[in-house]
């Protein structure tokens, strides 16, 4: 009997309920900004006994991963989390991790990277090793974060998939405001999970493997092909486990979440917390008359790019936020997903890029308002001007 | 040796992760090729100390039993507890020479390997 | 003593087919302290020589489970496993006993894995730490350490008309170690094996961090032929360059003293090229430089032996 109860959390605090009713056999995190109120929240479970785990209070992020690719390699159920420049400090390994296989949760409390140094939020931090060959799920609130974190246990333990998991959320803007969540009743949630036993574990002594070694040319490439091949095997397989989670918590859970797309003639792309106040401002301009919609993006990695073209290739005109820049490319990550994934659509949208929100600045429902009232104007001129814009920066 | 790449398997046949399933599988790749001078042993002066078992970087020194037609003459010898001198690894040995030069006894000496050539004809 | 007869009755631990130069002692060493316990042990290992010339893939000599994950992180890496080991062990997952081990070089541990390494002393996980000290970056083809010594050449620390040979002292990575206060630290050295391989029964044997750094002669780095691998080692040793002692819960012992037979640093400089800049008459002032810090740091560590 799946019992739910209505708790008042942060996002920081549901992600830490939904580590502690997975119980991982080890986590291994280091302090950093939003990033800690999730651990500071799971050492007071350790400290009172509520869960199993090892805890490891590592001297860094890199021994952070570090540690977690050791323990996930000799067959424990390993976790960590982190912000920024401590996943950029964990860069390195956070390729092996993939590589070697390792089915890790990390959750990532999204925060831009330095420099200047800044404590807010932005994505350039898991945008940044969006090909680092993990899973990528974005959420909006804190009950999402709660939820993709089960459901990455199972996405990353399947045994089609063993890749890592990136659970993310926005920096104070999720991580620090208190909101409404629904949370599960442990036994519903470790009943989803179900036991762990590692592939190929160190711990099986009578069984040595050997794990991470030198991987020439004569392999190195195979091995890659086979990571290629995962993230596409793993498309249909987190969609099921997203539609059994969804059965528990009464939601459809998709990589692509529609608000208002079927009629729609303008409609926006958006990660995470945004989706918020776009959603807001698609209700009001409803309101008006005006025929808008939203597609949230559920799942960054593996991007599904057919999915993508079948919902939104009706639309006459799609603007892409991107919450993180690449400098010198044509437009944001997001930004050049979507036009990758319409590109050999005969009927097509035009679309527009909009780099906003850098470092924390404030995302408003004016904002929201200009892009909706902008891409109205690309639709009547057919023209979309220039494809690559910034939103909320000072001329 | 290393194979051709079309005898190498395709990326649906190898284990993922970069794993290695098989314990100690390197011992397929010998590495006696590399040598350019070869260990002999003169059993009349060895002690079956096991010096040169121990100190050899290729586990090359093979522990012998009390049968081993290679043990040294010289002591008692004959302790089924106890490994005596069993013979090199001419597969793997590199012939660096440790062995000769720790022994005690002077039991292992170094040889060109085109001695045996000579020999042999075609090794 | 142990008897290397009933020695060599045990399984191998670390099989042949791993491309290691000829004459490199560090296998040796490994093959050494991986019998010195009856226990499972899981290995991991840190970036160099030793990691990537046994498991070239699809080859791997190691017949014990065995992990390499970077070069700076195999101390943090065996934090994982040994976490993982406690964390099966009291949902009763697992019930043997497993030893943890790392081996990494110098380069791994007095310069890029320090910090991980000190790390893992401090939160005092149960697992052995063997240091392979080649004295510089020998994978990579010979660049300077902090673990390289004063006067030696490498290709990083050329020998020119100004500048001959590394300018500082090699690092005392042992004291650094041992300012942690861990139950146990050793030097060891593979000229003296019944040393080395008391030590490692030791760090096996110890509940907590242990910390062993072994010398480990470099053929092509130190510049010597492939057979004196040991010869160099032992000179290393009787010149009180690399004084073999030891520190349990902060005792230190003085485990070899040659005493009168303690030879010049020049007689362990000669053999090795690495060196040979120093025989000349104009750098004389090197090698004494280097012959009073040699003994400056012998006379610390016999005091503090006394004690």
């Amino acid at each position: 009997m799946v019992k739910k109860v209505l708790k008042a959390l942060t996002g920081a605090e549901c992600v830490a309920e939904a580590m502690r009713q997975i119980n991982p056999d080890v986590v291994a995190a280091y302090p950093i900004t939003p990033q800690t109120p999730i651990m500071h929240a799971f050492s007071q479970f350790v400290a009172d006994g509520k869960v199993d785990t090892e805890f490891v209070t590592v001297e860094s992020e890199h021994s952070a991963m570090s540690a977690t690719v050791g323990a996930s390699a000799a067959g424990s159920r390993a976790m960590t989390a982190t912000s920024s420049n401590g996943l950029a400090l964990m860069w390195e390994v956070v390729h092996i991790a993939a590589s070697t296989r390792l089915p890790i949760v990390m959750n990532v409390v999204n925060r831009a990277l330095s420099g200047p140094i800044n404590i807010h939020c932005d994505h350039s931090d898991s945008m940044g090793c969006r090909d680092a060959g993990w899973i990528q799920l974005y959420s909006e609130t804190g009950e999402e974060a709660y939820h993709n974190t089960i459901m990455a246990v199972r996405i990353a333990e399947h045994p089609d998939v063993l890749l890592p998991v990136m659970v993310c959320q926005d920096g104070f803007i999720t991580s620090h405001s208190v909101e409404t969540s629904e949370i599960l009743d442990d036994e519903t949630v470790k009943n989803f999970i179900g036991e762990h036993n590692g592939h190929h574990p160190l711990l099986k002594t009578e069984n040595p493997v050997t794990v991470g070694p030198l991987d020439l040319f004569d392999y190195y490439f195979e091995h890659k092909r086979q990571q290629l091949d995962a993230m596409e095997r793993a498309k249909p397989i987190i969609q099921s486990i997203f539609d059994e989670f969804g059965a528990i918590v009464g939601r459809k859970i998709e990589f692509f979440e529609p608000y208002m797309l079927d009629d729609a003639e303008e409609a926006v792309i958006c990660l995470s917390s945004s989706c918020g106040t776009l959603r807001h401002v698609v209700d009001e301009l409803r309101k008006q008359g005006r025929k808008v919609g939203l597609l949230k993006v559920r799942v960054f990695r593996p991007f599904d790019q057919n999915k993508l073209a079948e919902m939104i290739r009706h639309i006459p005109v799609v603007g892409v936020m991107d919450r993180s820049a690449s400098f010198g490319a044509f437009g944001g990550p997001v930004f050049m997903e979507v036009r990758n994934a319409i590109a050999d659509e005969s009927q097509k949208p035009l679309t527009v890029n909009y780099i906003y929100g850098l470092g924390g600045r404030e995302f408003t429902v004016e904002q929201a308002k200009q892009v909706f009232d902008e891409l109205r104007q690309v639709r009547e001129s057919g023209n979309p001007g220039i494809k690559v814009r910034t939103l909320g920066v000072r001329e | 040796m290393v194979t051709e790449n079309h005898d190498k398997k395709g990326w649906k046949e190898i284990p993922i992760g970069g794993i290695i399933e098989e314990a100690g599988n390197a011992e397929r790749y010998k590495t006696g090729t590399w040598r350019s001078f070869r260990p002999v042993h003169h059993p009349e002066k060895c002690t079956n100390c096991m010096i040169c078992w121990v100190n050899c970087p290729d586990t090359a020194i093979k522990a012998g039993d009390v049968n081993s037609p290679d043990k040294g003459l010289v002591g008692k010898n004959d302790d089924p507890n106890l490994a005596n001198f069993g013979g090199f690894d001419y597969e793997h040995c590199k012939g660096c020479g440790i062995c000769a030069a720790v022994c005690p006894t002077k039991a292992i000496d170094m040889h060109p390997e085109t001695e045996f050539l000579d020999k042999e004809g075609e090794e | 003593m142990v008897n290397l007869r009933q020695l060599a009755k045990k399984e191998e631990r670390l099989g042949p087919g791993h491309r290691m130069c000829p004459g490199c002692p560090q296998t040796m060493i490994v093959r050494l302290v991986t019998k010195a316990t009856d226990s499972p042990v899981v290995v991991a290992n840190a970036t160099g020589c030793l990691e990537v010339s046994t498991t070239i893939y699809p080859f791997s000599a190691w017949r014990v489970p065995w992990i390499h994950n970077a070069f700076e992180n195999s101390a943090a890496t065996i934090s994982g496993v040994e976490a993982a080991y406690k964390a099966l062990k009291k949902k009763g997952k697992i019930d043997k006993d497993v030893k943890f081990l790392v081996f990494a070089g110098d380069g791994g541990t007095y310069d890029i894995g320090l910090q991980s390494l000190s790390g893992a002393l401090e939160r005092g996980h149960n697992f052995v730490y063997v240091c392979l000290d080649n004295e510089g970056y020998m994978n990579t083809g010979i660049q300077r350490s902090s673990a390289t010594p004063f006067g030696a050449w490498t290709n990083t620390s050329q020998v020119g008309s100004i500048l001959k040979g590394k300018q500082e002292f090699k690092k005392d990575l042992t004291s650094v170690v041992a300012s942690h206060h861990i139950p146990y630290v050793a030097q060891a050295s593979p000229s003296n094996v019944q040393d080395l391989f008391k030590k490692a029964k030791k760090a096996f044997e110890t509940e907590g961090p242990a910390f062993i750094n072994v010398l480990a002669p470099c053929v092509p780095g130190w510049k010597y032929p492939s057979e004196q691998s040991m010869e160099i080692a032992r000179l290393a040793v009787d010149s009180c360059f690399w004084p073999l002692y030891e520190i349990e819960n902060g005792k230190y012992t003085l485990n070899y003293d040659p005493g009168e037979k303690k030879i010049p640093i020049i007689k362990w400089l000669e053999k090795q090229k690495r060196f040979r800049h120093l025989l000349k008459p104009e750098n004389q002032h090197i090698v004494e430089k280097l012959q009073q810090h040699v003994d400056a740091m012998w006379e610390n560590i016999k005091r503090l032996s006394e004690n």
